[in-house]
């Protein structure tokens, strides 16, 4: 199973049933994943995990809309799925859970899937919900005034969408008419506030006609509905008309994070019923309907993707943790271990 | 070599950037046909177009974040925060995410981004068009603070900022605008980021003081001199990083420091000037670190004559000398 699925993106035809056999293996790869580091914070290994499981139909589905050897992706913390899909290692991945040297995102500064990736343009600066959506707006701005055709995703959930850096930053796009797609994973949950209690409207798309904008709402479980959106929501970027709003309501399967017990606040009922929007089931079913995948190769699948994960945790299990002494570098240019290769201006 | 008030200077230096590097873009509120509202801008839209000079809405917090965006997408944007006391709405983009981006990312990406941020009073502008607002910004490691305080440290200093790839602050006294003139070399220069300057050398005592405050301390001393007083003044010109090195040595030759500012004493760059001298120069001074600055009510009342009772002032500046120098 390859970790970098992704290269052979599809962004304009319809998805092949071959591409969503490997889209599936991503998802099974990303839920493997995220059961793991789960698993490492129950052993003490890894301080926080959040989950993307409920989540990974539509991370999958809308990257695969998109190009990443030229696009632009400005992710939030449940965001394990898009970046297995954008191709990131699992090895990788689990450097950042357990605070190890090689963490390629931040040198184990920030919480898991926060920094920067080395090899493609997607990066999380930050913990402080919403305010990547004007850096979004700046990232597709810089853009429009290089005259690149690139696209900016920025991904955010529900809760972000009551933040005033949301407003600010599609009131900006929408007059810019920006390159860029504001993509909504609704899993109706902040934590533990439900969205009734979050907003008085129906859907966090219909906020985008405040800004003059499409809205989308899309099922965020089904693979081939999220990527038809997002490839729209592309081309009408690409081609200079401007923003998008994809609202996909997926569920969030696990609690907030590994600090949550979300029994406090959901009902026995509620978690029943989330659970059967399980979108690696409904994609197995589908593809088992259409005769893309037998129950071996399932079982395959799941098995592969388990040892991918044994290997990766031995692997990075044993790797060390980061010197002291580089946590004064790179503060500002040439500082600590940089020192005398600063590229700055200020000499 | 000719002279040019602060303002000038200013606009003077984004002219030359934008046409050095067409990377350097201006965004903020007013900024283009009004060429904002002190001016600042004035021109920039004609020469460079509504693509590079943009009226952003009122918003604060996407005016910063747009820039920290298009800065890690590789331009140089010049935010414009129209005055200091509007920059709050913008802190968790500056304090929050642009110190932050270059270390976050062990490197991967970096902010090259400057905001020009008009601050400070005796301007008749009350409690919101007055505000000192550098001590959160000074306290962020990841960000540079500057403060220059003359037409050609205003021009040398922006300069540097705006070609820094990180995030710097550039405060700009509005008082100084128009008020302070002084000869700026036409040709290209930079001043270094980090480097206070001796503004005025002496032996007795030194003001360590940056902002209008320099002009003050520098009429203070003028004044000190008649009654035989010789003062130093150093200006900070720089708040984060602070010249440590500049200030130390200053404060240890003529033993004696007073330190000016407009801000409101407690936990402000006078705190960190005073810890510095204390750390550093404690066996080579004669007299107590003294500071002096307005009263802690929230700067600054709108009535003239409260106004005139806040702000620092030669007078009150040269009073400070004269009890220290008599010690």
């Amino acid at each position: 199973m390859s970790a970098t699925a992704n290269q052979s993106s599809n962004s304009t035809a319809q998805l092949s049933g071959e591409r969503l056999h490997e889209l599936y293996q991503t998802m099974v790869l990303s839920r493997y994943l995220d059961q793991r580091v789960w698993l490492l914070n129950r052993q003490g290994k890894a301080a926080i995990a959040a989950s993307a499981q409920g989540h990974e139909a539509t991370q999958v589905a809308c990257i695969e809309a998109t190009d990443p050897t030229k696009d632009h992706y400005l992710i939030y913390y449940r965001q394990f799925a898009a970046m297995i899909a954008l191709g990131t290692e699992p090895e990788e991945m689990l450097r950042g859970f357990l605070a190890k040297e090689g963490d390629p995102m931040s040198a184990a500064r920030q919480f898991p899937l926060h920094g920067a990736h080395p090899r493609v343009d997607l990066f999380n600066f930050s913990n402080v919900i919403a305010t990547q959506l004007p850096q979004a707006a700046g990232v597709a701005l810089a853009d429009k005034l290089k005259g690149s055709d690139a696209v900016t995703v920025v991904f955010f959930g529900d809760g972000a969408s009551s933040q005033g850096d949301t407003h600010e930053a599609m009131n900006f796009a929408g007059v810019h008419k920006l390159p860029v797609i504001f993509f909504c994973e609704n899993n109706r949950y902040a934590i533990s506030v439900p969205i009734e209690k979050q907003m008085g409207i129906e859907s966090v798309a219909s906020r985008a006609i405040g800004y003059g904008f499409p809205g989308v709402q899309v099922d965020g479980t089904d693979v081939v509905a999220v990527h038809e959106a997002t490839v729209a929501a592309v081309a009408r970027a690409r081609s200079g008309e401007g923003p998008t709003l994809i609202e996909a309501s997926v569920e969030r399967l696990l609690p907030h994070t590994t600090d949550d017990d979300h029994t406090r606040y959901r009902s026995a009922e509620d978690i029943e019923q989330m659970s059967q929007r399980d979108p690696i089931r409904i994609l197995s079913d589908l593809l088992k309907r259409r005769d893309l995948l037998t129950d071996s190769e399932d079982e395959a699948i799941h098995a592969e993707a388990q040892k991918r994960v044994n290997v990766a945790t031995d692997t990075v299990d044993a790797e060390p943790y980061p010197d002291t002494s580089t946590m004064f570098d790179h503060i500002t240019a040439g500082s600590g271990n940089n020192a005398g290769n600063n590229t700055g201006g200020n000499a | 070599m000719p002279e040019q008030t602060v303002i000038e200077a200013v606009r003077d230096t984004m002219f030359a950037e934008m046409r050095r590097d067409d990377s350097v873009i201006v965004l903020g509120e007013d900024v283009g046909n009004r060429g904002g509202v002190f001016l600042a801008t004035d021109g920039l839209i004609d020469e460079f177009g509504e693509d590079r000079v943009i009226d952003t809405p009122l918003a604060e917090s996407s005016i910063c974040g747009v820039a920290l965006g298009a800065a890690v997408n590789g331009m140089r944007p010049i935010a414009e925060i129209q005055f200091a006391d509007f920059v709050w709405p913008a802190i968790n983009q500056l304090v929050g995410e642009a110190s932050k981006v270059r270390y976050g990312t062990n490197g991967v990406k970096t902010a090259p981004m400057t905001v020009r941020v008009p601050y400070g009073g005796g301007v008749r502008g009350g409690l919101y068009h007055s505000q000192s607002i550098e001590v959160l910004f000074a306290h962020t490691p990841g960000l540079s603070v500057v403060a220059p305080a003359t037409p050609y440290d205003a021009k040398g200093l922006l300069a540097s900022a705006i070609r820094s790839d990180d995030p710097v602050i550039v405060l700009e006294h509005k008082r100084t605008y128009r008020l302070v003139k002084g000869d700026v070399p036409a040709e290209d220069y930079t001043i270094p980021i980090g480097k206070a300057e001796i503004k005025r050398p002496g032996t007795d005592l030194t003001i360590f003081t940056y902002g209008l405050m320099l002009h003050y301390s520098l009429q203070a001393a003028d004044m000190a001199a008649a009654n035989g007083i010789d003062v130093e003044v150093l200006d900070l010109r720089t708040l984060r990083p602070i010249d440590e090195d500049a200030i130390a040595e200053s404060a240890s030759r003529t033993g004696k420091a007073l330190i000016v500012q407009e801000d409101t004493p407690a936990v402000s760059i006078s705190s960190e000037v005073a810890a510095i001298i204390g750390e550093r120069c404690f066996f080579d001074l004669d007299g107590p670190i003294t500071r002096l600055g307005p009263p802690e009510i929230p700067p600054m009342p709108f009535s003239p004559i409260q106004e005139a009772a806040f702000m620092p002032s030669p007078e009150k500046i040269l009073a400070a000398i004269t009890r220290l120098a008599e010690i």
